[in-house]
C-alpha cells in the first residue's frame, strides 16, 4: 500500500523536477515507442549567405570611391602622378598638415560647421512650436500653409541665387555665417516641419491632456514632457537638418567672399595654373567626409525609425 | 488623430513663418518682378510682360537642357529605386552589423556635394582613378571630357552611388516596421520568396517610396554641383542640366529678365511633376483601399 | 492527421545555459492526440508561444524533439510541416481581395484553380465570409480579419493541426463568443487537432476537451477542466485557475503530524508518510474557495475565524477571513449571510490536497 503511493507521487512529480534537460529524467513513455524516422527538409536556406555576400559586394564596391580618396591624401602628388598603385607606398601625412596649419583652409571647416550649427539652432528652435500646431490644432489656412511650406523644398536653389545674393547684400549680411545660416532656412525649416510633425503625430493626445489637468502650463509641459519624449525624433531631425546644409554649395559658395567661406569652396583653390593639387584636394575631401561620421554615429540607433519620418 | 479647432496656433507658427516668408517669399518677388522687365540699370527698366517667359519657352539651348534632365531624373529613379529596395531586403535587421551597415551605407549621402563631384573625378581619371584605369585596362577608351557617351555613364552612376542609400535607408525602416508575424504566416502559408515581397513587403513599402521618389525626383532635378566639378556640364553641354544652364545666365551674363522668367518656369515644372507623381501614388493607393476589380481565379 | 509528441523537448535562447532558468522550455514529455481541441494556458511569459513556434516549425527546439506521427520533424521549416497557425494580431494580405488571401496558401502550391474556388467557397461559407470575398481584406474589421487568416489555415485539406496564439485579443468582447462558437464548429467539422494558446481561463476551458496548464516553462498539469478545478497537480494551477484562487496554509511537519502554527491539522497517515520522507519542508494544504464550509454556530471540528470583509458578487460572495495571520477566502452561497464578527469554517477532508515541493500528492484508494 505505501509502496503504490510512493510511486504515484514519483510519476506525478516528474514533470515538475524536470529542471534541466538531463538524460536522467529522460525515461519516459516516448523511449518504448517504434523507431522514428527523422524527417529531412526538401529545401535548404542558404540564401542568408547568399545575401550577405551581395551586401559585402555592394558595400565594397561603394566604399571603393571613398577609399581611392583616403588613398589619394595619404600620397604625395609626385606619388600620385606617377605609378598608379593601390595603397600609398610612402603614407605621408603632408597633405593633412598642410590644411591644419594654414588658417584660410582650416577657417573653411570653421565657417562651414559655424553656418550648420547656426543653422539648426535656428531651424529646430521655430519648427518645434510650428510642427506642434500642425500635428494637433486645425487652424484657418492650415492645409495649404503646410503644402506651401512643402514646396519650398521643391524650389531649387539655383532660382533664389540672384535674389539672395542682392537681399543679403542689401542689408549688409553679405559674407556672414549668418547669411547662409538664414539662406538655408529656405529648405531645412520645411523639412523639420514635416520630419517632426510626423513623429509627434505618434504621440497620443492623451499625453497633452493629462498634462494640462496636472497643471503644467503651455511652455512648461512643452519643455519638460513634450520634448523629451519625441526625443530620437528630434535627434532623427538634426540629422537630416545637418546633412542637407552640410552638403550644399551653391548658396553657401554665392552669399560668402572670404570672412564665412565654406571648405566646399575653398577647395576649387586646389585648381590652379600650375595643374591640380590632387594630395590637398582629396586630403580636403576626407576632412569633410569626418563630421558626417560622427553626426551618423550618434544617431545610429534611431537612423532606421526617422528615414520614415516617423510615419510607419 | 481628432484635432482641435484653434486659430491661436498661429501663435506657434509665427516665427517659422516670419522665417521661411523672409527666405522665400522676397526673393520669390524678386524673382517675379524682374521676370516682367527688361532691366538695363538700377534706374533703366522696361515693363516686358510676357516676353522673356516666350523667349525661354523657345531658347533651343534650354528645351534640350530640359529633355536632359528628364532623361536624366527618370534614369536615375528607373535605376536607383529597385536597387535600393534590393539593398533594403539585404541589410541585416538586429546587431552591431546592423548598426555598422547603417553607418557605412548612410556615407555618401553626408558628403558636401561638390566633394562627391570631386571624388569621382579623382576615381574615374584614367591617369590617376582606379575605376578610369581599370576600364582602360580592360581595353575601352574610356574618357569622360571628350566623349559624351562616357560623361553621361559616369553621371549617372556617381549619382546612383550618391543616392541609393536614401532609397535603401527608407525602405530599410519601411522593412523593419514589418511585425514578424507577416513572415511567419507566409512561410506557414507556404508563399514563395518572390510572394512574400509582392504581397507583403512592397505593400508596407508604399508609403516611403512615395517619400523616396518625390525626394530623389526634386533634388535629381536640382542638381548642380556634381557634373559640375566632374564634367563641368561637358563635352560641348552633353551633362548641362537646368540648375547648371539657369546659374550660367544669372551670375555669369547677368541676364536678370530671361533667368528670373527661366527660374520660374523651371520652379513651376518641379511643383507640376511632383504634384503629378504625388497624385498618381495617391490614386494608387485610394484604388487599392477601395477595392478594386481583382479576377477572382 | 497526426499526433503530436513532444520528446524529451526543450529550449533554450542562451546558447550556453547555466541553470534550469536559462531555459524558455524546461524539458518536457507531451502527446497531443490526433483530433483533439487542447488549450495551452498560462500567464505571459511562461512559454506558452515558445512552445507553439516550436510546434508550427518558426522555432527549433534546442533539445529533444517534435514529433509529428511518427516522423521527427525538427529539422522541418513550417511549410513543410502541414501545420496551420493563426496569430494574435490578424495577419492578411493588404493588397489582396479576401478570395485571394483564402486562395493564397493554395495557389502556392499550384492547386488548379477549379479546385481552388471549390476550396475557398467551402471554407467561406463555414466562416460567414462569403459575402466579403471580393472586398479588399485590408478593410476589414478586426475580427473579420482574424476570420480570414483562420480560413487560410483551413482551406488546405493537408492541414493535420491548427494552431492559435491568443486569436481573440483583438476582437470586441461581444464577438469573442461568436468567434469561439465558429472554432468549436470547424473542430466537430473537420476533425482537426487544435491547440490553442490562452492566458485566460475561461476562453481555455469554453475551448478545449483538454487543458495543459503552464508555468515558468513546464506543463505543470495537463486535464480535463473539471481536473483542474477539483484536483489542481500544482500550486500554480490552484492559484491560476478559479475566482479567487485556492487557499494554501503553509504546514509543519512534526513526528506526530501536520500542523498550521499552532494547529494539528489530521491528515490521512499515508500521506502523512510521504512527507516525513521527502524530507522538504515546503509543504502546503490547498483547499478551493468554493469547499471551504462556512458556518455561523460552532459545530464540529469547525475553526472560529474572524471575518475580514464580504464582497458581495451577485449570485454569490467571498468572504476573506483570517487564520493564523494568513488571509484566506471561502465562497458563499446566496442564501448564506454571516453577520457576526466571527465564523466557524471547516475544511473537508476529501476537498483539501497536501502538496510537496508545490506538487500534489496523492494516495491510492483502495
Amino acid at each position: 500500500m505505501t509502496h503504490d503511493a510512493t510511486t504515484r507521487q514519483d510519476a506525478r512529480v516528474s514533470p515538475s523536477t524536470g529542471t534541466s534537460p538531463s538524460v536522467a529524467s529522460a525515461a519516459t513513455a516516448a523511449d518504448e515507442s517504434p523507431r522514428l524516422e527523422r524527417a529531412r527538409a526538401r529545401r535548404r536556406g542558404g540564401s542568408v549567405g547568399r545575401s550577405r555576400f551581395l551586401l559585402a559586394l555592394y558595400l565594397i564596391l561603394m566604399l571603393l570611391p571613398i577609399y581611392w580618396l583616403i588613398n589619394m591624401s595619404l600620397q604625395s602628388n609626385s606619388e600620385i602622378l606617377g605609378a598608379l598603385s593601390f595603397w600609398p607606398r610612402e603614407v605621408t601625412f603632408d597633405n593633412y598638415i598642410g590644411i591644419f596649419t594654414d588658417s584660410n583652409w582650416y577657417m573653411g571647416y570653421v565657417n562651414s560647421i559655424a553656418y550648420v550649427s547656426m543653422n539648426m539652432l535656428i531651424s529646430i528652435s521655430v519648427a518645434l512650436p510650428a510642427a506642434y500646431a500642425f500635428s494637433r490644432f486645425k487652424f484657418i489656412g492650415d492645409k495649404h500653409l503646410f503644402f506651401w511650406l512643402l514646396t519650398n523644398l521643391m524650389a531649387p536653389p539655383a532660382v533664389f541665387l540672384l535674389p539672395y545674393f542682392q537681399l543679403y547684400y542689401s542689408v549688409g549680411l553679405f559674407d556672414t555665417h549668418i547669411a547662409v545660416a538664414l539662406a538655408h532656412c529656405l529648405f531645412n525649416i520645411p523639412l523639420a516641419v514635416w520630419i517632426l510633425e510626423g513623429f509627434m503625430s505618434s504621440v497620443p493626445k492623451e499625453v497633452d491632456e493629462t498634462a494640462y489637468i496636472d497643471g503644467y502650463s503651455f511652455p512648461s509641459f512643452f519643455v519638460k514632457i513634450f520634448i523629451p519624449m519625441i526625443r530620437s525624433g528630434i535627434g532623427v531631425t538634426l540629422f537630416f537638418l545637418f546633412m542637407f546644409s552640410w552638403v550644399e554649395l551653391l548658396l553657401s559658395r554665392t552669399l560668402t567672399a572670404t570672412n564665412a567661406q565654406p571648405i566646399a569652396s575653398i577647395m576649387t583653390r586646389t585648381s590652379t595654373a600650375s595643374g591640380i593639387d590632387w594630395g590637398t584636394l582629396a586630403a580636403a575631401g576626407v576632412l569633410t567626409i569626418l563630421p558626417g561620421i560622427i553626426v551618423v554615429y550618434f544617431v545610429r540607433n534611431h537612423i532606421a525609425k526617422g528615414f520614415a519620418l516617423g510615419r510607419t | 488623430m481628432t484635432k482641435v479647432q484653434n486659430n491661436r496656433a498661429w501663435l506657434l507658427i509665427l516665427p517659422m513663418l516670419v522665417l521661411v516668408a523672409f527666405s522665400a517669399i522676397i526673393p520669390l518677388m524678386t524673382v517675379v518682378n524682374y521676370s516682367v522687365q527688361d532691366v538695363f540699370d538700377a534706374n533703366t527698366r522696361f515693363f516686358t510682360g510676357t516676353e522673356w517667359f516666350e523667349t525661354m519657352l523657345n531658347d533651343s539651348a534650354l528645351q534640350a537642357a530640359l529633355l536632359r534632365q528628364f532623361a536624366f531624373s527618370m534614369t536615375i529613379l528607373a535605376i536607383e529605386v529597385p536597387l535600393g529596395i534590393g539593398i533594403a531586403l539585404l541589410m541585416p535587421k538586429r546587431g552591431w552589423q546592423a548598426s555598422a551597415v547603417l553607418i557605412l551605407i548612410t556615407l555618401p549621402l553626408l558628403i558636401p556635394w561638390n566633394v562627391v563631384g570631386s571624388i569621382w573625378q579623382i576615381f574615374t581619371r584614367g591617369d590617376i582613378g582606379l575605376m578610369g584605369w581599370g576600364i582602360r585596362e580592360l581595353g575601352y577608351s574610356y574618357n569622360i571630357t571628350r566623349n559624351p557617351v562616357d560623361a553621361w555613364a559616369t553621371i549617372i552612376l556617381m549619382d546612383v552611388w550618391h543616392w541609393t542609400p536614401l532609397i535603401a535607408l527608407l525602405c530599410y525602416s519601411g522593412l523593419r516596421a514589418i511585425p514578424e508575424a507577416y513572415y511567419q504566416a507566409a512561410r506557414i502559408d507556404r508563399a514563395s520568396r518572390w510572394a512574400v515581397f509582392r504581397y507583403i513587403q512592397l505593400p508596407k513599402l508604399t508609403n516611403v517610396l512615395v517619400i523616396g521618389v518625390l525626394l530623389r525626383f526634386m533634388h535629381s532635378f536640382m542638381i548642380y554641383a556634381e557634373p559640375f566639378v566632374l564634367t563641368g556640364g561637358g563635352p560641348g553641354s552633353s551633362t548641362t542640366f537646368l540648375s547648371q544652364s539657369l546659374t550660367t545666365m544669372a551670375i555669369g551674363q547677368q541676364d536678370l529678365g530671361p533667368s528670373a522668367a527661366f527660374s520660374l518656369i523651371y520652379f513651376l515644372i518641379i511643383l507640376l511633376v511632383s504634384w503629378v507623381f504625388y497624385t498618381a501614388i495617391m490614386n494608387m493607393q485610394k484604388d487599392d483601399a477601395t477595392g478594386g476589380h481583382r479576377h477572382d481565379a | 492527421m497526426a499526433e503530436i509528441m513532444l520528446k524529451a523537448l526543450a529550449h533554450t535562447y542562451v546558447s550556453n545555459p547555466q541553470s534550469p532558468a536559462d531555459y524558455a522550455i524546461r524539458e518536457m514529455t507531451h502527446v497531443w492526440h490526433q483530433g483533439g481541441a487542447y488549450a495551452l494556458l498560462g500567464p505571459s511569459g511562461c512559454g506558452k508561444s515558445t512552445l507553439l513556434n516550436i510546434i508550427s516549425g518558426l522555432l527549433q527546439p534546442s533539445d529533444g524533439d517534435v514529433v509529428f506521427d511518427s516522423r521527427i520533424v525538427n529539422e522541418l521549416p513550417p511549410e513543410e510541416r502541414n501545420i496551420a497557425q493563426v496569430f494574435q494580431f490578424p495577419v492578411i494580405y493588404d493588397t489582396m481581395t479576401v478570395f485571394d488571401n483564402l486562395a493564397f496558401p493554395l495557389r502556392n502550391i499550384r492547386t488548379p484553380e477549379a479546385k481552388v474556388r471549390e476550396r475557398v467557397a467551402e471554407v467561406a461559407d463555414i466562416l460567414d465570409l462569403v459575402p466579403l470575398l471580393r472586398r479588399k481584406a485590408k478593410n476589414l474589421t478586426a475580427d473579420e480579419k482574424q476570420k480570414v487568416s483562420m480560413g487560410r489555415g483551413l482551406v488546405r485539406d493537408d492541414v493535420s493541426a491548427i494552431l492559435f496564439d491568443e486569436p481573440l485579443t483583438v476582437i470586441d468582447p461581444q464577438l469573442k463568443w461568436k468567434l469561439r462558437r465558429k472554432l468549436k464548429e470547424i473542430h466537430e467539422r473537420f476533425n482537426i487537432t487544435m491547440i490553442y494558446v490562452t492566458h485566460d481561463q475561461l476562453e481555455a476551458s469554453t475551448f478545449a476537451e483538454k487543458i495543459a496548464v503552464m508555468y515558468e516553462g513546464q506543463v505543470v498539469q495537463f486535464g480535463t477542466p473539471r481536473e483542474l478545478f477539483e484536483k489542481p497537480a500544482h500550486t500554480f494551477v490552484g492559484f491560476f485557475i478559479g475566482s479567487p484562487g485556492m487557499n494554501f496554509l503553509e504546514m509543519t511537519v512534526t513526528e506526530s503530524g501536520l500542523s498550521f502554527g499552532k494547529l494539528p491539522i489530521p491528515v490521512d497517515p499515508r500521506l502523512l508518510e510521504l512527507a516525513h520522507r521527502s524530507g522538504s519542508n515546503n509543504v502546503k494544504l490547498g483547499i478551493r474557495p468554493e469547499f471551504v464550509e462556512v458556518h455561523e454556530e460552532v459545530g464540529s471540528n469547525t475553526l472560529s475565524v474572524k471575518v475580514e470583509d464580504i464582497q458581495d458578487l451577485g449570485t454569490y460572495s467571498i468572504l476573506s477571513f483570517r487564520l493564523n495571520g494568513v488571509s484566506l477566502k471561502a465562497r458563499l452561497g446566496e442564501e448564506h449571510a454571516i453577520r457576526g464578527e466571527y465564523a466557524h469554517v471547516r475544511f473537508p477532508e476529501a476537498s483539501t490536497h497536501l502538496y510537496i515541493d508545490e506538487c500534489r500528492v496523492e494516495v491510492g484508494n483502495d
